[in-house]
Order: C-alpha cells, then sequence, then structure tokens
C-alpha cells in the first residue's frame, strides 16, 4: 500500500487575521504555521491504514522552505518520507496541478487529502486533484477502511451519513472524526531529522485565479442585553425588532 | 454569456439552494444578456423540472438514468461538462452544499475553468470577473478574480434570495453519454436524519457548550430548537467529550454556518468557534461571564445561569409558536 498524504502549512487557529499592502496580502508577521488540521487526520489515518497491512506513507507540500517546520512535524507523526513542491501555494487549482504532476508517476494507492484548508476554505483540491489524475474521489469522509484492493468509506452527505465504496487508486478527503490526530513523541521527534524530505521544482501551470483584494467584516455595533428577569422578551425582540423569526 | 446551473435534487425534488442558484445565474443572465440553462441529472418527473423555469431558467437539460439517482462526483462531473460544451456555458453555477462541493472542482477541472467556491456576492465585471468569499473560516473575505474563459462559481446556500422570473418551459431530455464503466463509486447506503432539521441548511441554529455541564441538560437546547424549528450546535469540547456527535460541531476546525439566527448558551466565544459562526445574521449570547469574548459578537446578550434563562425563554418559544 503506497499512500501519499497531502499537507498544508495554515496559520495556527487562534490567527488574529490582518492584511498588509493596502488589503492585498495577508499579514504573516507573528503568525505561527501549523499543519492543517484536517491533514493531521489525513497522516494518521494513513499510518494506522499502513501499520495494519503494511506499506508507505509519503507527504506532500506546495509551499516555500518556510513550510518545513510543518514537515519535518509530519515525519515526526510517523510519515516515512516527504516532498516539497517549491512554489508558493497561490489557489488551490495551482496546488493541485503541483500535486498531479508528481504524483502521476508515482503510482499511489490511495490519496489524502484535508476536506479543507482551514486558512482558504477552498475544499476543492481533493476534487480537482482526483479528475487531474483520471481518478475517482469521495469527499468529507468520517471512515475508510481497505481491503483487497477496495476502500469502503463512510462520508458526510446533506442532512446525513452515505456508505459508499471504490476500487483503489483513489483521492479521499478527511473529515473530522476520522480518527484522532496523533501528537509526536520524542523518537519520531529524532528520527524525523532523518528521514528524506525531497525538494522538486514545480511544474510550469497557468493560473486560473488570483486574489485581489481582502476585507475584514464590519465590527460589530455593541450588545444589547436583556436582564435575567426579561430573558423571555428576547423571542418578541427577535419578531419584532430583528425581524428574523 | 450563458449560464449552467446544476440544479441539485435529492429523491427527485428540489431544495431551495437549487432555486437560489437558477435565481443567482438568472441575475447574471440579465446583467449579461445571457441564457439560463438547467442541467438535472437523475430521473425527475417534468412537473417538478418545471419549477426551475419559475426562477428564470429557459432551458432545463434532464438526464434521466437510473444510475443518476444518487450522487457520484464522477459521473455528474462528466454529465455537467458534457452539457457546459453543447451549451457553450460561459459560467457553472453550483449549490456549496456537500455535493455541490465535491462536483464542483472536478467540474472545473475538466473544463480548465478557475473556480471560486464559497462565494457570497454577484460577479463584479468592472475590472475582470471578480467574486467575494469567506476566507480564514469567516474571519475575513478575500475578493478573487477569475482569470479563464470559462468559470465555475460554488455559491454559498442562504445567501442570496430566490426571485421569480417566469420563463416558457423547455425541457430537453439528454442521453447521459455514459457507460457503466465510469461509475467507479458505488452507494452502499444512505441514512439521512429524518425529522431533523439539517445543520448545513438551518436558518436558525440553537448551540450549547460546556457551560452547559453535560449531556444530561442538553434538553434545554433541544426544547428551544423544537419550539423555533431550528437545528442544533454545540462548540467543539462539546463534541470532544462525547455529549454531542461530531457532526454538530460548528466553528473553523468544525462547520462553517451562516444561519439567520444563532443562539450560543454556555459558549465562551473563542476565536475558532466564532471563525465558523460570525457571519451570522442575529447572534444571541447567553454566558454568566460577562467578559465572555461571545458578547462582542453578539447582536442579544443575556448575561447570567443558562439553567435560570433557559426556561424562559423556551416558554416564551412555545407561546409564540402558538401563537
Ligand atoms: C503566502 C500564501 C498566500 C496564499 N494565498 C492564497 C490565495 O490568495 N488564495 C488561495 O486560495 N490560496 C492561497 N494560498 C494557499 C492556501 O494556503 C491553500 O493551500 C490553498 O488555498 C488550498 O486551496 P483550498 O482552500 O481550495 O484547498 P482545500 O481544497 O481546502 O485544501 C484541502 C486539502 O488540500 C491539500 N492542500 C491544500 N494546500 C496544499 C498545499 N499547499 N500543499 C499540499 N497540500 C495542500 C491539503 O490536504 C488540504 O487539507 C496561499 C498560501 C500562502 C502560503
Amino acid at each position: 500500500m503506497k499512500i501519499l498524504v497531502c499537507v498544508s502549512n495554515v496559520p495556527d487557529t487562534t490567527t488574529k487575521v490582518t492584511f498588509t499592502e493596502n488589503n492585498t496580502q495577508f499579514n504573516t508577521g507573528g503568525v505561527q504555521f501549523i499543519i492543517n488540521p484536517y491533514d493531521e487526520l489525513s497522516l494518521t489515518r494513513a499510518l494506522e491504514i499502513t501499520e495494519k497491512q503494511g506499506g508507505t506513507v509519503t507527504t506532500v507540500t506546495v509551499g516555500l522552505a518556510d513550510t518545513e517546520a510543518s514537515i519535518r512535524k509530519a515525519l515526526a507523526i510517523g510519515a516515512n518520507d516527504a516532498v516539497r513542491i517549491n512554489a508558493a501555494p497561490t489557489d488551490a487549482y495551482f496546488v493541485a496541478e503541483q500535486i498531479a504532476a508528481y504524483a502521476k508517476a508515482e503510482n499511489f494507492d490511495l490519496i489524502f487529502t484535508g476536506r479543507e484548508s482551514i486558512d482558504y476554505n477552498g475544499g476543492q483540491v481533493c476534487g480537482l486533484l482526483a479528475e487531474m489524475l483520471g481518478l475517482p474521489s469521495v469527499n468529507v469522509i468520517t471512515s475508510i477502511e481497505v481491503e483487497g484492493g477496495k476502500a469502503t468509506m463512510e462520508r458526510d452527505i446533506d442532512g446525513g451519513k452515505e456508505k459508499v465504496s471504490a476500487n483503489l487508486p483513489l483521492v479521499v478527503s478527511a473529515q473530522k472524526e476520522l480518527t484522532e490526530p496523533r501528537i509526536p513523541n520524542m523518537r519520531g521527534i529524532m528520527a524525523a531529522r532523518t528521514k528524506p524530505l525531497k525538494v522538486v521544482e514545480p511544474a510550469g501551470v497557468a493560473a486560473t485565479s488570483a486574489t485581489v483584494g481582502f476585507e475584514l467584516p464590519a465590527p460589530k455595533g455593541s450588545v444589547k442585553l436583556i436582564s435575567v428577569e426579561d430573558a423571555g422578551s428576547i423571542i418578541g425582540i427577535l419578531h419584532n425588532e430583528a425581524k428574523i423569526i | 454569456m450563458n449560464i449552467l446551473v446544476f440544479a441539485e435534487q435529492i429523491d427527485g425534488s428540489f431544495k431551495k439552494s437549487a432555486f437560489e442558484a437558477v435565481s443567482y445565474a438568472s441575475q447574471i443572465a440579465q446583467a449579461h444578456s445571457g441564457n439560463v440553462t438547467a442541467v438535472v441529472p437523475g430521473n425527475v418527473a417534468d412537473d417538478k423540472l418545471a419549477e426551475l423555469a419559475n426562477f428564470g431558467a429557459s432551458k432545463i437539460v434532464s438526464i434521466k438514468h437510473d444510475k443518476l439517482n444518487g450522487f457520484n462526483a464522477e459521473t455528474y462531473a462528466k454529465v455537467i461538462c458534457n452539457t457546459a460544451t453543447s451549451e457553450n456555458s460561459g459560467i457553472v453555477v453550483i449549490s456549496n452544499t456537500y455535493s455541490g462541493k465535491s462536483v464542483a472542482p472536478r467540474v472545473a477541472a475538466r473544463l480548465k475553468a478557475g473556480i471560486a467556491s464559497g462565494v457570497i456576492s454577484m460577479p463584479n465585471t468592472s475590472n475582470g470577473f471578480v467574486v467575494r468569499r469567506g476566507v480564514f473560516s469567516g474571519k475575513a473575505f478575500a475578493d478573487v478574480n477569475l482569470t479563464t474563459d470559462v468559470k465555475v462559481l460554488a455559491i454559498t446556500p442562504n445567501t442570496f434570495n430566490t426571485i421569480e422570473n417566469k420563463q416558457a418551459v423547455n425541457i430537453i431530455n439528454a442521453e447521459s453519454g455514459l457507460a457503466d464503466t465510469d461509475f467507479t463509486t458505488q452507494s452502499v447506503e444512505i441514512n439521512r436524519v429524518t425529522g431533523k432539521i439539517p445543520l448545513t441548511e438551518a436558518e436558525i441554529v440553537v448551540s450549547g457548550g460546556r457551560g452547559l455541564k453535560g449531556p444530561e441538560n442538553w434538553h434545554l437546547v433541544e426544547d428551544l430548537a423544537t419550539a423555533l424549528g431550528a437545528a442544533t450546535a454545540c462548540s467543539k469540547p462539546v463534541s470532544d467529550m462525547h455529549w454531542r456527535p461530531h457532526s454538530e460541531h460548528v466553528g473553523q476546525t468544525g462547520i462553517t454556518i451562516k444561519p439567520n439566527l444563532y443562539f450560543a448558551i454556555g459558549i465562551s466565544g473563542a476565536i475558532q468557534h466564532l471563525a465558523g459562526v460570525s457571519s451570522s445574521k442575529v447572534i444571541v449570547a447567553i454566558n454568566k461571564d460577562p467578559e465572555a469574548p461571545f458578547f462582542k459578537a453578539a447582536d442579544y446578550g443575556i448575561v447570567g445561569d443558562a439553567f435560570e434563562i433557559m426556561p424562559k425563554i423556551i416558554e416564551a418559544a412555545k407561546a409564540f409558536k402558538n401563537s
């Protein structure tokens, strides 16, 4: 079993988001970067699968050298080796094209992405990558079992869950519930230092989109307080004043 | 500019989001003198299909095929793209639901089209083709310029109004052009929660946090939700402790929601929680800590003990429902 896990490097969830250069660039000053939480779930599930039935787990990241701390962490968690595609990821289409160009020759049995990256929230890499590689894709999976060249999964659908099966090779995107993320231990951290991290140069691809500006939501007006004694009056206020019920 | 809408159906009926998508497309079409075609994979009866014409679709391409009744990302992408090509569509509009999110990127890759998902604005074409979307899980907006000839827009449900714009019905039955080998994933079983409003579609959400102390107190959340016809949600620690299912966890690492009304009961309002709920139109926060960050994000607040406050609100909500 040869598994590829896509790992994206994103601002820590506590980040206070600000922008620079006339609101055209995300301000990375003082921001801590982490492995995208959904990618941690993918990585852990991939390791569980290979520990049970043998195989290797490779991670791939489209990013500049400053992403290597997250990549080393992925190696410390247990990935066998890592690939960094040396380019700033400008949008999901670009990211997927780079990963597809690398993965084409590698014949992975299973490719994991996260459900979405918590910075740009596109949720696109899974579907784009699968289509570019001519593979089936199953989004937002909450469980996966692999046996005899076939995967059985559960995924979220609108208003419920669906059990689906597909033959490998396959691209899936991880949703919460897939597993509990693993934390690197000392042995893993030591081992990570000597594990292979290969840097490959990006494939030339045409841009399909560009972010031209950012804006922060308008600040909220001040909260209107209601006393505990009058708590029930909130229903009337929501009906008459806010006109929302 | 011709616009194609993928109108999503479940068991032969359209959801409100399908009408929103057609209305959205029809507004673009009116501004750019184009036509709106809706493509519907699966067996939908003609009178149901005709509902799409009420919102501005002048042509409906119905692809009746038993195997297309259930959603499948690969085959749906194929039939949507075949229709986009034969209709010469410059824009493909898709709802950003779970199914829409699965199919939209596949459509984009097949058509070599730039894609924006989670779109919350009409396109601005004064300088390129720019749409606005939420980023950083609701902490900011980004304006994205799509630079390809064909564009894919996955629009956020509950964001655009349905607008009546009746057209003459022109229903075309098209061949799927699919072979058995195209069906690479198989649906084994579908379990939809019945009798409960799905969180992703809810206009009102009642949500509880650690402040509710334990799962045995959740009737307070559920009773208010029932009285208001709302869905229930929770904060991350609550689902981590298994008081509530993971599918109810909202926030940066859970589901991002955008209801009209969000009740936050015993939830502090940590930045990661707010990220997933701050685009709610109206927020009511109930918390005994007057310094809870939620009061900065809320429109209405009640400072006090949820166990004292909730019964009063539930009673008022029941009276309102029966009035
Ligand atoms: C300085 C900087 C600026 C950026 N500007 C933008 C921007 O303006 N617009 C924009 O859309 N993106 C931008 N990105 C890229 C962003 O971090 C995401 O990688 C990208 O948006 C993914 O698209 P998505 O949200 O649609 O991905 P999703 O489909 O939500 O991502 C899902 C999964 O795809 C995989 N994935 C995503 N990105 C990568 C990656 N880089 N390497 C490996 N796997 C990955 C992961 O498994 C992830 O969980 C920027 C990144 C940096 C560092």
